[in-house]
């Protein structure tokens, strides 16, 4: 054998080491899932499979959780209503203003992302904590979620903004005797829709799986998805914990798959500008 | 820029221009347009940045038992000093193993094609978006008192073991939602690298050792170390994981809910966020300078 071939013999041996520990880091990720899927369909865990499946723990779970399943759902939503309303006017702003402002505005309104949720919750709850009527209300929370949330609507639309040049474009519009107004919603919006749905996304999946901030604030009545899964696993029964954790993954699943396929999509768009 | 001009020619003259001095054109810029800035600004302004400095203050104040401020109390009393201690020590081990585990599995994925490469790689980064109650859940499904380890322990050796109730527990599970991202991290930096270096090594005769000492890790530097400073603070802050595994666990997070929630300790919980927070907010910020990146804590 020549050495070449030895080397290439040890090059697809490496190959097939560093596949198996991959494929083993990918069981540790994997396995856990599948067996809280199992866990929440068959009749008696302890048992095993062997006892039958049965989707009486998700009927169960509805029973229990529904209201804090449709308060996540209203939560997001009008999360995203509200990163929406604030969001894109600040990307906006931000691409107009000067560098140093811009980056240090950015800066302060990431500071809810990069602080711990339990601190941002505590500050608020230290704050507001007094007025009872809007503590005891979901918009406590939603305005946890929102400062969450904001920066990852706001990053998105500005990138699409800066990549697309929007001052062309604009003064293409205005020499066409479009007014500022104008020029924003029927010029710079449309141009944006591929950040603002991206933002969008990641709101809406951010907001329905958010649990630090969420559980400081929320009160007996207002309690959401995730925290409603704390409480399942602190105090119910391991099939019920899993069936509920199951609801969850099938709530979030779409959002991801369309966000790996938005991925692929932008991917191949930019390779074929660049090609 | 054209209306701009227009707009600022229509306004009366303002002090600066009678001062012969015209106003520079960032300024001019960002006076009109800076009013789109203010609903998001007044809402971060009311909601977190009054409310976080009144933390700030509140965290000076007197501890409710021996009347010390709160945070020379953190940075002086064993029982807080040994769960400030415990935490960055967790999190820096949770960021080395990420970085060193996902990062030889990023790399891979990036450099070898293969059938099933895409249900790999989706399966590997899902769990991303896991919130930290669930990742806890899962750590109970694989090391809890009914869970794989205690299931195959019970068939091979008679006992059940466990580890999820501890600090084991928590590494695993801080390990597995620092894995996703890292992975992600590390084939981003490994496709924009140039192959052709990593094939001119080999050519004069570089081994796979040196090839990723001297050739790959140099190149991927700035985004390993970037992801880890972005494990090292997520695993700082979580809460959901170790809530879930239980709270008799001394890390931070569970320390400030202590205090809160058992204590009515306001002094001492908000002393404890505070350095929290600083420590996260340092660690991601030298994250994004080091690669532009746009990501913090979340779990």
């Amino acid at each position: 054998m020549t050495t070449a071939s030895v080397r290439r013999n040890g090059r697809r041996g490496m190959f097939y080491w560093q596949l198996a520990f991959t494929l083993l880091i990918c069981l540790f990720m994997i396995v856990p899932v599948v067996m809280s899927v199992t866990a929440g369909l068959t009749e008696n865990y302890f048992v095993g499979l062997s006892s039958g499946l049965t989707t009486r723990w998700l009927v169960e779970v509805w029973n229990l959780y529904a209201q804090s399943i449709w308060l996540s759902i209203y939560l997001a939503l009008s999360c995203l209503g509200v990163t929406l309303v604030l969001g894109i006017p600040a990307a906006y702003g931000l691409l107009k203003s000067q560098k140093r402002w811009a980056s240090l505005v950015e800066e302060l309104l990431l500071m809810p992302v990069a602080v711990p949720g339990l601190a941002t919750a505590l500050a608020l709850l230290l704050a507001y904590g007094g007025f009872r009527g809007f503590r005891s209300s979901w918009l406590f929370i939603l305005v946890g979620h929102v400062l969450f949330t904001l920066p990852f609507m706001i990053r998105p639309v500005l990138a699409v903004m800066q990549s697309i040049n929007v001052v062309k474009l604009e003064e293409a519009a205005s020499s066409l005797g479009a007014r500022p107004v104008q020029r924003f919603l029927s010029v710079v919006l449309p141009n944006c829709t591929s950040g603002i749905l991206a933002g969008a996304l990641m709101v809406l999946t951010l907001s329905v799986g958010e649990f630090n901030i969420t559980w400081m604030l929320h009160t007996p009545l207002t309690k959401t998805l995730p925290v409603g899964l704390a409480d399942s696993y602190a105090s119910m029964r391991l099939e019920v914990g899993s069936a509920y954790t199951l609801i969850f993954l099938m709530m979030i699943l779409p959002f991801l798959i369309v966000v790996q396929w938005l991925g692929q999509v932008m991917t191949r768009k930019a390779s074929a500008r660049v090609s | 820029m054209s209306p701009d001009r227009r707009e600022s020619r229509r306004q009366p003259r303002s002090g600066a221009v009678f001062e012969g001095r015209s106003v520079p054109k960032g300024r001019r810029r960002l006076r009109g347009w800076s009013w789109m800035l203010a609903p998001a600004l007044g809402f971060f302004l009311a909601f977190w940045l009054l409310p976080f400095v009144r933390l700030i203050v509140m965290g000076a104040g007197p501890d409710n038992n021996t009347g010390i401020a709160g945070y020379w109390m953190v940075l002086t009393h064993e029982q807080y000093l040994s769960s400030l201690m415990s935490t960055l020590l967790l999190s820096i081990a949770v960021s080395v193993s990420a970085v060193l585990i996902a990062g030889f599995c990023g790399y891979f994925l990036a450099r070898h094609q293969f059938p099933g490469k895409s249900w790999l790689l989706s399966m590997l980064t899902f769990p991303l978006a896991f919130p930290g109650v669930v990742v806890g859940f899962l750590v109970i499904m694989l090391g809890g008192r009914q869970g794989a380890l205690a299931q195959l322990s019970l068939w091979a050796t008679g006992e059940r073991w466990t580890f999820a109730y501890s600090l084991t527990g928590l590494f695993v599970g801080y390990l597995y939602f620092s894995i996703p991202r890292v992975i992600m991290t590390v084939m981003a930096a490994c496709e924009k690298m140039d192959t052709s270096l990593e094939e001119a090594a080999r050519s004069l005769g570089a081994n796979t050792r040196q090839v990723v000492v001297d050739v790959i890790i140099p190149a991927i530097r700035p985004a390993l170390i970037s992801t880890g400073a972005i494990c090292f603070a997520t695993s700082m802050g979580a809460f959901g994981t170790v809530f879930t595994l239980g709270t008799r666990i001394n890390v931070v997070p569970i320390a400030i809910y202590g205090e809160f929630t058992n204590y009515a300790n306001f002094a001492m919980a908000a002393a404890l966020s505070v350095i929290l927070g600083l420590v996260t907010w340092i660690s991601l910020f030298f994250a994004r300078r080091l690669s532009g990146e746009y990501v913090g804590g979340g779990a």
